[in-house]
Formats: C-alpha cells, structure tokens, sequence
C-alpha cells in the first residue's frame, strides 16, 4: 500500500513538473510517441515499407503521405519502419555508456590517488581523440557495421565525457559531512556509493544518458548516410543513404532526403529538451525568467 | 608553468594513445582485410615500399609485434606514412597536403567564426536576462543541435543552391576555371565556400551560446560585477570587461572539449558539399579501400585536434593567473 501510495506520489510531481516546465512536457511527448511506433511500427504503416511495387518517384499524395523513392516505395512506411533502429541505439548506447560512465568516474573519484590519475588520465584521451574518424577507420576494415558492432563503437567512444563531468561531481560531493558520517559510522563502500552518493547526483546521470543517446542517434545516422552501416536494414540512416546516391535533392524528390533528417531531429530535439530540462533541474540559476517576474524581483 | 608542462605532458600521452590505436587497428581486424589489399599491389609496387605498408598494416612480416610496432612509430614521426594505394604512386603525404589548405580554410575559419559569434550572442543573451535573444536562442539551438550535421548541408543543397540557384551545388571551386592566384579565383573559392562555411557555423554556434549563457549567468551574479555596477561603470563596460571576460575562460576549455564533436560534424559537410578537404579525402580513401591513406588521415586529423586543444590551454593559461600559480 505504502509502495503505491509513494509511486502515485512520485507520478503526481513529475506531472506537476511536466505542467510547469514546456521543455520536459514536449520532450516526453515526443519521446512517448516515438517509443509507441518502435513498439508498434505496423499500426502505422499504411504500405509494406521494403515493397518497392508503386509509381517510381511519385509526389505527395493521401496514399503516399511523403511521397515513393526512384525505386517505387513507400517514403512515410520507410520512415516508421527505420525508427525502431534510431530509438534502440539511442536506448542501448544511452544505457550502457551511462553505466560505463558512472562506474569510472565515480570509481575515479571515489578512490582518489593513483586509481584516480590513471583513470581521469584514460578518460581525458578518449575525449580529445575525435571519435567520427576513429569510428570511420574501424568500420572501413569490417566493410559494414551491423547493429551491436555499431552499438559497442559508439559505447567505446561515447562514455568519456560523461566520466569527466560525473567525477567532477562526486569529487565535490565526497568530503561532505553526510558522506564522512556515513563513513564513521562504519558503513562498506558499496553502501556509500549506493545510498549516499549516487542518489543526489540522480539528475546529471540521467542527464548523461540523454547526451550519450543524443551523441548515438546522430553518429550512427552520420555513419549510415555515407554507407558504413548495413545498407540492407531499415533505417533513418540507411534511407538518407540511398537518396544521397541516387540524387534525390536533384532528380526532384527532395522529401526522400530530407523526411529522414527531420525525424532524426524529432528524435533528437526529444532528447535534447529532455536533457536540458533535467540540466535546469540540476542548476536552478538556468531556468527560464519571465521578464515580468525579474522586473518584480529588482523592484 | 607547471600547468602548461601538465598539458604538454597530457599532449604527448594522447599522441602516443592515437598513434597506438592507429597501429593495433588493423591488426585486431578479422580476416585481415589488409592483405587482400596487399595482394593487389605485389608486382607493380617497388620492395621498399611493400616492405614499409607490411610493417604499418603487420602482414607476413616475420619479425615480432614489438620491433614493427617501433619501426612504424619511427616511420610515422618521420613523416613517412607511406603511397596512397588510389592516387598509386603518390605518397600519402602529398595526398593529404592538397587537402590540408581546404580544411584548414573552411573548418578553421568557421570553426573561429562560431566561437566568437557564438560567445558574444551568449553573453548578451544572459546579461539581458529574459529578453528576446535569452528567450529564443536556447531553445531554437537545441532544436538546431539535434539534427545531423550533414542534414543541414543538406538542406542548403537543396534550398540556396539546387531551388534559388545562388550558390553552386558541390566542390572547392568551378573545375573549369584557371588555378591561379588572381582575384576571379579567390572569390570563386570563398564563393563555393559559403554553403558548407554556413552549415559548419551554424551546427557549431549553439554549443558555443549555451555554455557562455550559462557560465555568464554565473559570473553575473558575482559580488565583483555587481561592485562594477554600483560605482556606475557604463553596462558595456561592466559587460565586456567584468562578466564576459571571466566567463569566457571556461568556455576556452570547452573549445577544447567539443573541437572533436566540430571536425566530426565538418567531415560529413565536407562529404555532403564534396569539398576538397580531409574529411572528403578520409571518405574516399574508405570507399576505394586506400587503408594507408584512410590511417595517414585519421591520425593527422587527431593531430591537429591535440595541438589545437593545446593552443586553447596556453591561451587559458596566459588569460587566467589561477591556472599559472595553483597546480
């Protein structure tokens, strides 16, 4: 009864939340519809999305809400077909780079000493070395990178900056006094970590998160469209792929280029806003101020 | 000083992590795809030079990882990285010194334009706090921000060069135009230049206003700028010379930090526009399976990355004493 009540409670603030805040409210919205047609994606299909039986390099139409590519299918099935990719590698990487994240930074910081130089020292290398190149030269060698070999490159390269700012923030938490009484209470490591020390740090992990997925989408979408992923999968990516080389800009099918992209954003400004919120939530000097409210705070 | 003996220290560790990366990736490859690469060029290429790509790409070499892996370290700080397999027989190195110029010109140029841009519209933003440009810069990036790079490249393809016509669709400069150092072809260049300048910029500019809007919120709230403020300093003065200068300096690190994030986003530009540069380069090289040019280029493009992140660190440090005295 307890655990109801508190998860009600729970739903009630974050709905407040959701009212107050227009960033968090649109960004949810965005992220729940996007997380229905990966789960559902034939709901909304009018047509077979690899089906390539219609007018080649048709216009918009209530059949063809986006239009056909130059091989006859359908752009609008296409483009619900290719988000279950999108959102799983923003899910997956976004998890596993966060756990890797904070597992190093807060091991980093919470050790100190030498584990802590060698692990800044690793973390701080892996952030300068630019990743997009690096990714490029490993996929090159493999031809393509099917879906887990592009989720652990991105994991690979994607962890590093939410080390750095997690360690910072646990080197500032760890010499509070709730921390050292915790400590002289007796209390093992595990617990401290645990109870003590990752849960005021919640908001910037979950705001890692959101970067890290943020970071995936875009990079694998980037690797698909120069064709360094599998051609053959349905994906944003894959898409603006093969409108690039068959000149869709040019030949007068501009939407097969540019439908993709737009959800990329859709996916991505979900993320996005999301995270900015939670960075608001973090940092209250961020949030917005009415020009009126500020006016009444200086008189 | 001592910082700056830290960061120089930091600089040769990250050198040396790339070079190693760049050494071990082939290697760690399944069904090494640098032999059937090699198998190609056996015959038509002369035995110094196979000898030098066996070592840099390890087949059928004979003597231990170790000595090749020292061999080829000695051959890259040389400066000899080797023949390009598509522009055979070329080096790489003049391969990737016509490309450098371009690069450095867009990515460079853009790169500075949307820091500076970008800090300055920052800073106004958050010293009028609640005014237009606070309201709709932050959250008109973060939409911006979320979409591919190339994406908005490919947008202005589409919308100012293919719909209205005002620039040219693709390239460094017209490929019928005589290469030469007179005004008709510079302005040609930076002609050609503007689309993906524009892309680079753009995509780059919202990093750069958040973080010194945030920092700037900050720094505002300062006992110091409001002592400026209480003598009666002009709001310019008080602006520039309190609040924005020290609010700029951890936006120098993070320069830094998202140098990176800015020449990854400038490859696939370059891709889209087929501008000249390294990034262009880098893609080629992958599509013709040029596995020492691709290597050559990715280790550069970490170079220039490294000694632009060290720049921003001595600058940090010439700007900011607390960096000089405390380690």
């Amino acid at each position: 009864m307890r655990l109801f009540s508190s998860i009600g409670n729970v739903l009630l603030r974050s709905f407040k939340f959701l009212r107050r805040d227009k960033k968090a409210a649109a960004g949810s919205i965005i992220m729940f519809v996007l997380l229905v047609i990966t789960a559902f994606p034939t709901w909304f299909t009018p047509h077979d999305p690899s089906a390539e039986i219609y007018t080649p390099g048709a216009g918009l139409s209530w059949s063809h809400l986006l239009g056909t590519t130059s091989f006859g299918q359908d752009v609008f099935s296409q483009l619900i077909a290719g988000t279950r990719q999108s959102v799983m590698i923003a899910l997956i990487v976004g998890f596993i780079s966060t756990v890797l994240s904070v597992g190093i930074g807060i091991t980093a910081a919470y050790s100190g000493g030498i584990v802590d130089d060698v692990l800044s020292l690793v973390t701080d290398v892996v952030l300068v070395i630019p990743t997009f190149p690096l990714i490029i030269v490993i996929t090159a060698y493999l031809k393509s990178a099917s879906f887990w070999l592009m989720v652990l490159v991105l994991v690979i390269t994607g962890w590093s900056y939410g080390a750095r700012q997690l360690r910072v923030q646990a080197l500032s938490l760890r010499n509070r006094d709730y921390l050292l009484a915790a400590r002289a209470r007796g209390e093992s490591s595990w617990y401290v970590i645990c109870v003590e020390l990752i849960p005021p740090m919640t908001s910037l992990i979950v705001a890692n998160f959101l970067g890290a997925a943020l970071y995936a989408v875009l990079t694998a979408a980037g690797l698909q469209f120069v064709g360094l992923g599998n051609i053959n999968t349905e994906s944003w990516g894959t898409m603006l792929y093969w409108a690039q080389n068959n000149e869709a800009l040019s030949i007068g099918l501009p939407l097969w280029a540019l439908a993709p992209g737009v959800a990329i954003a859709i996916l991505g400004s979900g993320l996005a806003l999301l995270n900015y919120a939670f960075d608001e939530i973090g940092n209250p000097a961020l949030r917005p101020v009415s020009a009126k409210r500020l006016q009444k705070a200086r008189a | 000083m001592r910082f700056l003996v830290r960061r120089l220290g930091f600089l040769l560790v990250a050198l040396w992590a790339a070079l190693t990366v760049n050494f071990f990736i082939p290697r760690l490859m399944p069904g090494n795809p640098a032999e059937s690469m090699m198998a190609k060029f056996h015959g038509h290429v002369n035995p110094v030079a196979i000898k030098a790509l066996e070592v840099a790409f390890g087949i059928n070499n004979h003597q231990g990882l170790i000595s090749s892996y020292f061999e080829y370290i000695n051959n890259t700080l040389h400066g000899n990285l080797g023949l390009s397999l598509s522009y055979f027989p070329i080096p790489v190195s003049t391969v990737i010194m016509r490309a450098l110029p371009w690069s450095l010109g867009l990515v460079g140029i853009s790169t500075i334009l949307g820091f500076v841009i970008g800090t300055a519209l920052g800073a106004i933003a958050a010293w009028r706090r609640g005014g237009i440009l606070d309201n709709v810069l932050p959250p008109a990036f973060i939409v911006i921000s979320a979409f591919p790079y190339f994406w908005i490249g490919l947008l202005c393809v589409w919308f100012f060069a293919l719909t209205l016509g005002w620039f040219p669709i693709l390239g460094g400069y017209t490929e019928t135009a005589t290469v030469a150092w007179n005004w008709g072809f510079v302005g040609d260049i930076l002609w050609h230049s503007v689309l993906p300048a524009f892309t680079i910029l753009l995509t780059s500019i919202g990093g750069w206003i958040l973080t010194m809007r945030n920092n700037m919120i900050t720094v505002v709230a300062e006992d110091y700028v409001k002592m400026a403020r209480a003598k009666g300093l002009k709001p310019r003065r008080v602006l520039w010379q309190y609040a924005g200068r020290n609010a700029l300096l951890p936006n120098l690190t993070g320069f830094a930090m998202s140098l990176g994030f800015v020449i990854s986003g400038a490859i696939l530009v370059e891709y889209v526009f087929n501008y000249p540069g390294l990034g262009f380069t880098l893609l080629q090289a992958v599509q013709n399976e040029d596995y020492p040019l691709m290597q050559s280029l990715f280790l550069l493009i970490t170079v220039a990355v490294l000694v632009a992140i060290f720049i921003s660190d001595v600058a940090t440090a010439l700007l900011d004493p607390r960096t000089r005295s405390s380690s």
